[in-house]
């Protein structure tokens, strides 16, 4: 009786699933049958938190590809191929992630794989899709080592992937991008430099440290933070003795929130700077009005204020997405539109036919993919990372945080 | 070498807010032997409490009449679910092995977390809280004082002086201290138990609700998870200040928060030692200061009242 009640209850689970999934990609589906004769499905793949606290960023990712897929239905983009999205949770957990890729192989159908989110989770899973020969375009990892290897920091680039591509700049951009502001246009000459020992904050703080060492400024002290710590005021009484006209933080907002909050409170009116770790408006909103002044770099320019964003803001909106398409929107609508630039590549070589060895074919083609997408100019450069290195800096004005210097980051 | 009256005044304000929180602790262990691993979400909840209260004031209240509401309100809350917590989720298992609440305390601690992580509106991240608007006070010219942290160091004091006069004089206090030495005896003298016992659980929920509205006041923000790892160090506080030992809590607490605050301040500055100080390394401190104490001294700095217990 258990058994079979257990069998029962999967089945059930298994069905509505299925049905759930088979809803997403039936919507606007009304082109499918116009093109005459039977098409060939192709799915592109999602691996993303859909829930838990990153479950925003994760929804906004999974939208955006499915507007990818359904954009290029409509304009019978590849003739003879209907997209369809696949998406899984990974909820920010490693082993997840590596479920999902090992799940996502599995399926043959499966030509491309878009996320995911956090680098912790990539690292995960390049090794699957790479022995499976898969394509998979992060829209939002920004860790270096994952495109060029462990030893980038000394110089030595390896990519160990080469199934690897992403649409979002690295910390070493970032990280040099927030110094030259710091330095030429902020003009702050000594920085305190705070980190949380995780391996993004600690790897975007030192590289900001070392190019901010370069244009001549002068790191006057350091020091880390805890994780799920809340009391730093012992760290901000440190910053304010240093005689710092700015900090520099590497970590994300819930610990940089109060930490700039903190060394306001000490009485020392200097500026805190932070990567897009926590240029999140829980920055701000949780930590008091103290924060006026701070900045923060980001990946790309502001969607809202790129002309190539105003069909992708309106498509989105059209779609009636539940959740907004969020920080990465812009970068994984290109990471999708990326992977169908590639079967389109794929197929056009073989005769308006998939080839055989689609999934070969399609990660030689990614590499040399290049479009105005979304967010700029989307290629990829020998390691897979995106050649659009533009940035932008955020200031808290008015308790909001509002973009004051875009740029194409130069080395 | 950084200012050390600001450190000093930094190390005192955290260790006040670890002694509140550790005398739920304290109190709970002296009489019951039970360890309300729970006690740290009866802190969050407190903070959560008191928001909802301050919530329901009209806005623009000015914080002098906010922060007795909030008192009242956190307080009012996290002694209701520490009731609750002790009439159905200890109080039947009273008779058990020691190990049984002691795992139920760990299960309600992640079951409180959740419900406030599910249910309160926005606490899936921080949340903010009110704020003393203002600069703070300065003292010298190399020693300021938040208003917050002002808050804690006075209301910690007469918190502890209350509950001294509470426990030493009052009939409740002398049945709270008949029933620690031995809870059998009391109840054939009888005491009520059961009624000493809820009233331990509410008087340290009320102290830790305290310590969440200053811990607001401070921070400028609550958060669902903040139990967790102050509870965690206001439970190391009580253990260092011999626990069961409503003194030992706060001197444990200050303790504590001194050595936390000097760490980060100063071991850098030991020749050799630039490698183990800075924020990074003061709960690495705190907990080598424990393990000391502990070994030196296993019953704690003020010693453990209940030992002469058994």
């Amino acid at each position: 009786m258990r058994h079979r009640s257990l069998l029962v209850l999967t089945t059930v689970i298994t069905t509505g699933a299925l049905t759930l999934t088979a809803c997403g990609s039936r919507d606007g589906g009304d082109s499918k049958d116009n093109g005459g004769g039977k098409k060939t499905t192709v799915v592109i793949g999602v691996d993303a938190p859909l829930t838990g606290s990153l479950s925003a960023l994760g929804q906004g990712i999974k939208n955006s590809v499915d507007l990818a897929a359904k954009t290029a239905n409509k304009n019978n983009e590849v003739p003879g191929i209907e997209f369809k999205v696949e998406a899984l949770d990974d909820q920010a957990v490693p082993a997840s992630g590596q479920a999902n890729a090992t799940k996502l192989v599995g399926n043959k159908d499966v030509l491309g794989v878009v996320g995911p989110l956090n680098s912790g989770v990539a690292q995960q899973m390049q090794g699957v899709f790479a022995s499976a020969n898969l394509a998979q375009v992060s829209p939002a990892n920004t860790n270096p080592a994952l495109s060029q290897g462990d030893n980038w920091g000394k110089g030595e680039f390896k990519r160990g992937f080469k199934t690897y591509f992403r649409t979002a700049a690295t910390d070493v951009v970032q990280g040099k991008f927030a110094a030259q502001y710091l330095f030429k246009d902020a003009g702050k000459k000594k920085v305190f430099i705070v980190d949380d020992k995780q391996t993004y904050g600690a790897g975007l703080a030192a590289i900001f440290a070392e190019e901010f060492k370069k244009l001549g400024g002068e790191v006057v002290g350091t020091d880390h933070v805890t994780v799920k710590e809340t009391d730093f005021s012992s760290t901000a009484d440190k910053v304010k003795s240093s005689g710092a006209d700015s900090v520099y933080f590497g970590g994300q907002y819930p610990e940089g929130g109060l930490l700039a909050d903190q060394i306001k409170k000490t009485g020392a009116n200097v500026p805190l700077m932070g990567g897009d770790g926590i240029q999140d408006p829980a920055f701000i909103s949780a930590s008091g009005e103290a924060n006026e002044g701070d900045l923060a770099t980001s990946i790309g320019y502001p969607v809202e204020k790129l002309d190539t964003a105003k069909k992708f803001i309106e498509d989105y909106k059209a779609e009636g997405y539940k959740d907004p398409y969020a920080a990465y929107g812009g970068y994984s609508y290109d990471a999708g539109w990326a992977v169908i630039q590639a079967v389109k590549a794929a197929v056009a070589a073989n005769n308006g036919k998939l080839p055989t060895d689609a999934r070969a074919k399609v990660v030689e083609a990614l590499g040399k993919v290049s479009f105005e997408g979304v967010t700029g100019k989307v290629a990829f450069d020998e390691y897979g990372d995106t050649t659009n290195k533009q940035l932008t800096v955020y200031k808290v004005e008015g308790g909001k945080w509002v973009d004051v210097k875009s740029d194409t980051f130069n080395q | 070498m950084h200012e050390l009256p600001q450190q000093l005044a930094n190390g005192l304000a955290l260790g006040a807010l670890y002694g509140l929180i550790a005398i739920g602790y304290t109190m709970v262990y002296g009489i019951v032997q039970l360890i309300n691993f729970a006690h740290g979400e009866i802190f969050m909840i407190g903070g959560f409490g008191a928001l909802s209260a301050y919530a329901i004031l009209p806005t623009g209240t000015s914080l002098l009449i906010a922060i007795p509401v909030m008192i009242v309100g956190g307080a009012a809350t996290s002694v209701a679910v520490a009731c609750a917590a002790e009439r159905f989720a200890y109080r039947p298992l009273r008779s058990a092995p020691r190990l049984a609440p002691l795992i139920t305390a760990i299960g309600l601690s992640i079951a409180l977390q959740q419900l406030v992580w599910q249910f309160y509106p926005d606490a899936k991240k921080a949340v903010s809280f009110p704020e003393f608007k203002g600069a703070a006070f300065k003292i010298t010219d190399s020693l300021a004082i938040q208003r917050a942290d002002l808050f804690v160091l006075i209301l910690a004091p007469l918190c502890m002086l209350a509950l001294g006069i509470f426990v030493q004089k009052s009939r409740s206090g002398r049945a709270m201290q008949a029933t620690a030495q031995d809870p059998d005896t009391a109840k054939l003298m009888g005491i009520n138990t059961d009624r000493i016992i809820v009233m331990a659980f509410a008087i340290g929920a009320a102290f830790a609700a305290v310590a969440a509205v200053a811990y607001g006041l401070d921070k400028g923000q609550i958060n669902f998870e903040m139990g967790f790892i102050l509870g965690l160090k206001a439970f190391t506080a009580a253990v260092l200040g011999g626990i069961g030992n409503i003194y030992g809590a706060m001197v444990g607490g200050v303790v504590l928060g001194l050595a936390e605050a000097l760490s980060i301040a100063y071991i850098e500055d030991i020749p050799g030692m630039s490698q183990l100080g800075g924020g990074a390394w003061s709960n690495v401190w705190a907990f080598v200061l424990l393990i000391v104490v502990l070994l030196v001294r296993p019953q704690g700095l003020l010693g453990e009242r209940v030992a002469d217990r058994a």
